[in-house]
């Protein structure tokens, strides 16, 4: 669900193709009959945005018929924890829950907590980073609890009460699906889960696109707990990268809110004046979190060297605090009202590739200077002079400076792939010309940044004057032309971590200190170069016995192949069943063993209480899996962390044309919209865009299409911008295969071809027809082909935990014929 | 003597025939990625053929051709009131055919097109002089001449090489590499031949009661052009897919064809004679 994962991950499809060849049943539910539709088993259409009523129509159906997985679910989730009394559900309070301010549009989530008595100093973690907090959310970990799961408010009855309503007829009538096709879904999944069987679900984009996406793979995360399938070979929730290493970028990371390894970035409004103050708030006390100290220092430790030392807090005041939603969206709104005056951009393409790319474009001519940094030159390099708007070079006062890049063979480093896997690779030949990596533009600019601030007195250059910078190798490679460029392998070396003595290389992140005594650069990559020479994410050695590969690259944390694998065996550490052994208890060597390293203290024993006072893994028993969650279970109700509600819940993308069918409450509650005059939104059933508008990539191109559309033989396959629409939309209008068509939001309107299919079908909704227009983005004004920007049509808007737009579910309008 | 007039004059001994290479195409397994038209363009530095949408599903190669050696092909099936599981998308990755008695080579009167040592037919650049013999005598459509003022030598025959340059470095062809999901499978044509059997009755035990192979010695399309060096699993009717049902060589028809010419000739003769000999 929320991936085509055949179009746009053809490489890593290969494996689903392959357990369908062995028996597995593919299911694809997608708005579109894409080309993963041809090769499932099953293609279950439901409408864009819809994705939560399906899932909790899902989540309704296990719990009616008795389907979840009963062990599992008391030993390894918080079922059976008590929510706090003054605890007011959405099914009671017309879709919001307990605590919504609607002067601020946001949640005080006090009321979410477990019953009992208060152990943490600080419930709230509103604070907290979106993409961070999962782990970092301070909850109880001792809550009340009601093993008989009986008790009206243990997390299990009202989860049973909030999804009853989410019924096949109520899945038919918010999404769409016919429920024939609903309860096949719903026999096939949970026939496929248990002891014996598990199943896998992989989303992409199609979810986390949307004003709700993290509360979609939240409903993704409650069914697969219910059914026991996390921790558990075969089963999972796959969140499907749309690039090389996003994973990597995510956890290195380019997240305005987030340090290396999902550490919360310090914020000035959560009152981080002191690194004491920091590590209090941020760390939890129950879990594995609770070593945040270790990993704060460490990273301190490698930034700032023999600068930071205990007496000045490790340097953490030369780190600059959050001043408030710093991320894409909201940057490129401040850019294009004048407040933003510089810009750097690296591999990335706003003027085409991001939301409202024409406001995007309007934002570029604000600045004074930017420097696009890319392959090619982008659009967004290419503004002042190539716009569709005309303007003239003469009119922009942007100074811009374009870069020559390095592409991936022109290069070394790592990628991490959707699996957490780092591979290595090496550089094949030299870029041409002055084309240099994206390290080596880092670097040298560095570099060259501390000679000119060098002797500054100024606090605030401390920080970059204090900046441990040695990455050139010691002798450069003889055989390339380019002899300043950096070395990979020294950042990976730091990344892993060292003592600070003896400048050893550190073999795990259980090494790290809170002293000094460590430095590392990103603690969860912490065992990828262990020593000298030993670059693990190097390594392509076959295991032929053990088909979890585990001397095939690296895989963070500790090489672990599948997270709080713990949960593959059951509470006393047996294997579930012989058919799904992945990690157990070896009583006779009283240690954890299997196929995999154990996600688990290796010697604590399945029977080890958990114990009432100190810290950290302690606090959990030997049969709690889920060591980053302070209770050591997996939440089906999220006590904290969410800033959109404890449960997923059913609401309509900001434009819909219908109504929300379950509740009151139309759209999100919380997500950002953009209340500006160039950022109109239409009203729900708004009759001037009666039409679904979603986007997408096909195989053929690849995103913006900086990397495709310069390349001929991409080119020719996906040559120009179409629209793709139903036979019966395109008789409406009048409108035959080929003809131009005009599609227009409230924001902006575009042009392009219409390809007529069956593969696209309207969706029945109260005895009419919704139909869907479906826009694929990769076409722009440079390349060799070039068209239409099906961003120009999408709004900006920020989904609250991880401040992402919305661009998989909107309203628009078409009209046969060109713009002009 | 011969052998002292060969050394003489530099020309080469044949190459010891190999074991029989091919492809085996397995349209059950294609995701219509078209890595193998990338990877066979990039391969063999074919030029991009135009940036023309056609309108005709996902499909915007067209065709086979001189500079697009293999293609694939999209085909949407859908009833019409379809709703999911009603619709069909079937993808196909065309290629040549490599037939075992190839109507190609029988028409080339230079001796350009040849079989190789690894039972595949090549044309051979130097020697083609652009008679365009071959070009209609495919049944199937898929040699074609370049251009005027295309990427080759102007008006010169092109198709797959079967990767001639990579099968003599013991590399398995560019598409076959490239394809994900290992619908495209390359070997040993017996052995494919096998697996090709073995997959089918995997498929139809599953209920896809339409699959079938195309090309096997034992089919009907085997009937003139010989079994076919490349050869597919279909998933409905070759016709779907723009195959002949019975691929017809020229030279089985050619008598016949001479007969009926002559026949013709004779008959305007004849209409000619009382038509114009009357008048006398």
């Amino acid at each position: 669900m929320g991936s085509n994962m055949a179009e746009n991950h053809p490489v890593g499809f290969r494996w689903p193709m392959k357990a369908k060849e062995r028996g597995a049943t593919l299911i694809h539910v997608d708005p579109r009959f894409s080309r993963t539709s041809a090769v499932a088993d099953l293609y279950v259409p439901i409408r864009p945005g819809s994705d939560i009523a399906f899932l909790g129509g899902l989540i309704n159906y296990v719990l009616t018929h008795d389907k979840w997985f009963k062990e599992y679910v008391l030993a390894y989730t918080n079922a059976s924890a008590l929510v706090r009394d003054d605890y007011v559900d959405a099914e009671d309070n017309g879709g919001l829950f307990s605590g919504y301010d609607p002067k601020s549009s946001s949640y005080d989530n006090a009321s979410w907590a477990y019953a009992g008595p208060a152990q943490e100093a600080k419930e709230d973690a509103s604070a907290h980073s979106g993409h961070g907090m999962e782990g970092t959310s301070p909850a109880k970990h001792g809550p009340a609890r009601d093993e008989t799961l009986q008790h009206p408010r243990s997390v299990f009855q009202i989860l049973k009460r909030h999804y009853a309503r989410y019924t096949p007829e109520m899945v038919e009538r918010v999404c769409s699906t016919p429920p024939s096709l609903f309860l096949q879904v719903a026999e096939v999944l949970t026939r496929n889960s248990g002891r014996e069987r598990t199943s896998a679900i992989c989303y992409a984009v199609g979810w986390t696109q949307q004003s709700y996406g993290a509360q979609i793979i939240r409903a993704a995360g409650i069914l697969q707990l219910l059914l026991g399938n996390i921790g558990r070979p075969g089963g999972g929730i796959m969140a499907l990268r749309g690039h090389a290493s996003i994973q990597g970028s995510t956890d290195v990371p380019t997240l305005f809110d987030l340090l290396p390894g999902y550490l919360p970035h310090p914020a000035a409004f959560k009152g981080d004046d002191t690194l004491e103050r920091y590590m209090r708030e941020s760390a939890v006390r129950g879990g594995y979190w609770s070593n945040l100290p270790k990993f704060m220092v460490s990273l301190l430790k490698a930034w700032y060297g023999d600068a930071a030392t205990s007496e000045n807090e490790f340097g953490y005041q030369w780190i600059p605090k959050l001043t408030g939603d710093h991320s894409h969206v909201s940057t490129s709104a401040a850019m294009a009202d004048g407040k933003v005056k510089g810009f750097v951009v690296f591999g990335q393409n706003p003027a085409n590739g991001s939301p409202h790319s024409g406001l995007q474009r309007r934002a570029l001519t604000q600045l004074d200077w930017m420097v696009a940094i890319d392959l090619y030159e982008t659009e967004t390099a290419a503004f002042w002079y190539a716009a569709p708007e005309g303007w003239k070079p003469a009119d922009i006062k942007t100074e811009v400076f374009l870069l020559p890049t390095a592409g991936p063979p022109e290069k070394e480093g790592t990628f991490t792939n959707t699996q957490r896997l780092l591979q290595f690779h090496d550089k094949a030949v030299d870029p041409p010309g002055d084309a240099r990596s994206d390290l080596w533009y880092v670097y040298h600019l560095g570099r060259r940044l501390k000679d000119l601030y060098r002797g500054s007195t100024n606090p605030r250059d401390q920080g970059l004057l204090n900046l441990t910078w040695d990455y050139l190798p010691e002798r450069p490679d003889p055989e390339w032309r380019i002899k300043d460029e950096p070395s990979d392998e020294r950042v990976l070396m730091e990344v892993n971590g060292y003592t600070v003595a003896e400048r050893k290389q550190v073999p795990d992140f259980e090494q790290l200190k809170a002293d000094g005594s460590t430095a590392c650069g990103v603690w969860i990559y912490s065992g990828v170069f262990p020593g000298p020479a030993k670059n693990m994410a190097r390594r392509r050695s076959r295991t032929p016995d053990n088909d979890v590969e585990p001397e095939w690259g690296f895989a963070w944390p500790g090489n672990r192949r599948i997270l709080y694998n713990r949960a593959s065996a059951d509470p006393a550490g047996r294997p579930w069943s012989e058919r799904k052994k992945y990690v157990w208890w070896d009583a006779a060597a009283g240690k954890w063993t299997g196929k995999d390293i154990p996600d688990f203290p290796v010697k604590k024993a399945p029977g080890t209480p958990a114990k009432q006072r100190g810290s950290g893994i302690d606090l959990h028993s030997g049969s709690d899996p889920f060591t980053l969650k302070a209770d050591g279970r997996g939440w089906l109700f999220a006590p904290s962390g969410l800033k959109d509600g404890p449960l997923p819940t059913h609401y309509e993308p900001l434009e819909s044309p219908v109504l929300n069918a379950l509740y009151e409450r139309q759209d999100s509650p919380v997500a950002k919209r953009f209340s500006r005059k160039d950022n109109a939104i239409s009203p729900p059933g708004d009759p001037r865009y009666p039409y679904i508008v979603t986007t997408y990539r096909v195989t053929e191109q690849y995103t913006s299409g900086v990397m495709s559309r310069w390349n001929g033989w991409l080119s020719e396959l996906m040559p120009e911008m179409f629209a793709e629409i139903s036979p019966e939309l395109a008789a409406e209008k009048g409108i035959a295969n080929l003809d131009w068509i005009t599609v227009s939001t409230p924001r902006n309107q575009i042009e392009c071809k219409a390809l007529v299919t069956r593969r696209i079908r309207p969706f029945p909704h109260n005895g009419k027809l919704i139909h869907e227009v479906g826009l694929p983005y990769h076409w722009g004004y440079k390349g060799l082909v070039k068209g239409a920007m099906a961003n120009d049509l999408i709004a900006l808007s920020e989904e609250p935990n991880v401040y992402i737009q919305e661009d998989k579910a909107l309203t628009c309008n078409i009209r046969k014929g060109r713009l002009r | 003597m011969i052998d002292g007039y060969k050394r003489l004059m530099n020309i080469e001994k044949p190459p010891t025939p190999k074991t029989a290479k091919g492809f085996f195409t397995d349209t059950s397994l294609c995701i219509g990625c078209k890595a193998c038209e990338v990877a066979c363009k990039q391969w063999n530095q074919l030029p991009a053929d135009g940036f023309a949408m056609t309108g005709n599903s996902y499909d915007n190669t067209g065709t086979l051709g001189a500079t697009t050696w293999r293609h694939v092909q999209f085909i949407e099936q859908a009833k019409a009131n379809g709703q999911g599981q009603e619709q069909r998308w079937l993808m196909m990755s065309d290629v040549c055919k490599h037939c075992a008695n190839a109507a190609c080579l029988e028409a080339c009167p230079t001796g350009a097109l040849v079989r190789t040592e690894y039972g595949t037919v090549y044309v051979q650049q130097d020697i083609c002089n652009g008679c365009g013999f071959c070009v209609p005598a495919c049944p199937f459509g898929v040699i074609d001449r370049t251009p005027k003022h295309g990427h080759f030598e102007a008006g010169t025959a092109h198709k797959c090489t079967l990767c001639y340059d990579r099968l003599k470095d013991d590399m398995t062809p560019a598409c076959a590499k490239s394809c994900p999901t290992a619908s495209i499978q390359f070997g040993d044509v017996e052995e494919l031949r096998t697996r090709a059997r073995r997959r089918l009755g995997e498929l139809q035990a599953r209920g896809e009661s339409k699959a079938r192979l195309y090309g096997m010695p034992e089919g009907r399309e085997a009937e003139e052009v010989g079994p076919l060096h490349a050869f597919f699993l279909l998933l409905d009717e070759p016709e779907r897919y723009n195959l002949p049902a019975v691929p017809r060589l020229p030279r089985k028809t050619m008598a016949q064809r001479y007969g009926w010419s002559a026949a013709v000739g004779v008959g305007f003769a004849l209409v000619g004679a009382l038509v114009f000999g009357g008048r006398r």
